[in-house]
């Protein structure tokens, strides 16, 4: 069973269609990169996902459960993970604190008022216990502020894998990545897809190329190709629709 | 001497109360981005919930929940029914959506009441006052304001610093789109904070009660002074909402008391009389232009807001 599938998606704004019958699935164990140029409606399509946007028509399925009327907590709470295009993290915590709101919502004790010192030493714990053996580990106390762009792009996915999500929808994880932090997100990313499914929106054709699985071609809200790495990198179509440039498929 | 320092706990009395309303105006304007007129509206229904269920009952202490409880009430009520259609407008609507609502409850507490101030009794242990110091008495009410206020305060560090629903509405207040991608609903958290400050609204209406009249409008008088206490003490931020307050509180009333005074050196008196309590009631807003000049975001801002 797809973790993710989506269909017949449609979503309408005045005269225009944004989101054109799209229908797209992600595996357990694959990461799908959506690709397409800007405007072709890639936004629209993971607010939607998301729940930030409600489609006009289609369904969307999270392991088999119907979650296109759901709110955006009620997605997370079934598993939905994402990231965001501008990072969105507390600025003025730590990454460690920053993990540990994700811990926290995740065990669903949001509203437990009264379980304060003890519960928080806990989850401490377990927020350094994420951060050790990744880029971050030696940075738990550092407030989000004093990271470079690189640390916070590292940070936001810890948080939205500290919630333990069945899929992640990450939004341009390598927007603004110097090329050094580009490859360290690319091995960070593959070792996160091996556990995790992903639905990657990226224009990082050399990250989507390394990673992918799968790709799909969204053009004018619409998918027009979808295929592996190879499939894409020969598809007509593609090539005239979206890339023009020859050279930046090589 | 004995004089400032008196006045000094008066400032301070009232500084507590500009706190105890600014609390929650800071989290509602800091969380939810909504400006919230009607705060002062919930300040004087807990003000007439209370003095009604004292007069009824002769109790002041059966008084106080009831106030806590109208207040909170007619809190969750207008969240549910009106603010919670604000949050995505912006603040025009806001303002014109909770200026109408401040008629209106004016209208009804008229409509119950009637126009004439009504007064609060004040609770029998704590008529009468205390010597401080040798030849100054003051009055121990205004001793349990400032204890209530402080008391207030710690609690509310302690909530929003040591527990983990207030680490949710400090990380509200600084992200709101990061707390609800980790999946916290934050319309309940919206909800919940406008309880609470409605609480400490009515909490703050009625213990003001015994010290100056109940009557309608009462709740706008203090509405600004509560706004410039947000305002200087940095958006979003209890500290700054207590630090803020207690400084406000006293600058306005020692200008107020001294100001005249020492102009009397320099002028005729009734020109010291006029032009001291002018400059006195612009004082605050000095201190906020002031303050907002040096640090534009207020002395203990919060993150963006969203």
């Amino acid at each position: 069973m797809s973790i993710l599938k989506v269909s017949k998606l449609v979503k309408r704004f005045g005269g225009l269609l944004a989101t054109d019958d799209v229908s797209l699935t992600v595996e357990e164990g694959e990461i799908h990169a959506l690709i397409g140029p800007n405007g072709a409606g890639k936004s629209t399509l993971i607010n939607q996902l998301c729940g930030e946007l409600r489609p006009d028509a289609g369904r969307i399925l999270l392991g088999g459960r119907d979650i296109t009327a759901l709110s955006v907590p009620a997605r997370v709470d079934l598993g939905l993970g994402r990231t965001f295009q501008v990072t969105s993290l507390l600025d003025d915590a730590t990454c460690r604190e920053n993990i540990a709101m994700a811990v926290q919502a995740r065990e669903g004790l949001n509203f437990r008022i009264w379980d304060a010192v003890a519960g928080r030493a806990r989850l401490w714990d377990q927020a350094d216990a994420m951060l050790a053996g990744t880029p971050l580990a030696a940075r738990s106390g550092t407030p989000v502020n004093d990271l470079s762009h690189g640390e916070r792009k590292q940070l936001e996915l810890l948080v939205a894998l500290a919630r333990k999500p069945r899929i992640l929808l990450l939004d341009e994880p390598m927007a603004g990545l110097g090329h050094v932090e580009s490859q360290e997100m690319i091995e960070r990313l593959r070792e996160i897809g091996a556990q995790t499914p992903m639905l990657l929106v990226e224009h990082d054709m050399e990250a989507v190329f390394a990673l992918a699985t799968r790709i799909s071609v969204l053009v004018y809200g619409r998918i027009i190709a979808s295929g592996s790495v190879a499939e894409i990198r020969e598809n007509a179509d593609v090539r005239e629709a979206y890339l023009g440039a020859e050279d930046e498929l090589c | 001497m004995i004089l400032i320092f008196e006045q000094l706990l008066n400032g301070l009395q009232y500084g507590v109360m500009l706190f105890l309303l600014a609390a929650g105006l800071t989290l509602i304007f800091g969380i939810m981005g909504v400006i919230n007129l009607a705060h002062g509206s919930l300040f004087m229904v807990g003000a007439y919930a209370g003095t009604y269920v004292a007069g009824v009952t002769g109790s002041f202490w059966l008084g106080l929940p009831a106030a806590l409880l109208a207040a909170a009430a007619t809190g969750l009520l207008v969240e549910a029914l009106v603010v919670r259609r604000l949050y995505a407008r912006d603040h025009l609507d806001q303002v014109l959506a909770t200026f109408a609502l401040i008629l209106m409850f004016n209208q009804l507490i008229t409509l119950g009441f009637g126009r004439q101030p009504v007064f609060t009794p004040l609770p029998a242990a704590f008529a009468g006052s205390v010597e401080l110091l040798p030849g100054l008495p003051y009055p121990t009410y205004r001793l349990l304001i400032i204890a209530t206020g402080l008391l207030v305060a710690l609690g509310l560090y302690l909530l929003i610093n040591r527990t983990r629903i207030g680490m949710l509405v400090r990380a509200g207040a600084t992200n709101r789109d990061m707390v609800r991608a980790l999946g916290v609903d934050i319309r309940l958290l919206y909800t919940l904070v406008f309880g609470l400050g409605a609480l400490l609204a009515g909490l703050a209406g009625y213990m003001t009660g015994p010290i100056s009249a109940v009557q309608v409008g009462m709740g706008e008088q203090i509405l600004l002074a509560t706004f410039v206490v947000v305002v200087v003490g940095g958006v979003g931020s209890i500290k700054g909402a207590f630090v803020a307050g207690i400084v406000l509180g006293v600058v306005d009333t020692m200008l107020r008391a001294f100001l005249p005074g020492m102009l009397r050196q320099v002028m005729p008196p009734s020109d010291a009389d006029a032009i001291g309590l002018g400059i006195a009631s612009m004082g605050i807003y000095l201190l906020m232009a002031l303050v907002l000049l040096i640090r534009p975001k207020g002395l203990f801002s919060v993150g963006t807001g969203g």
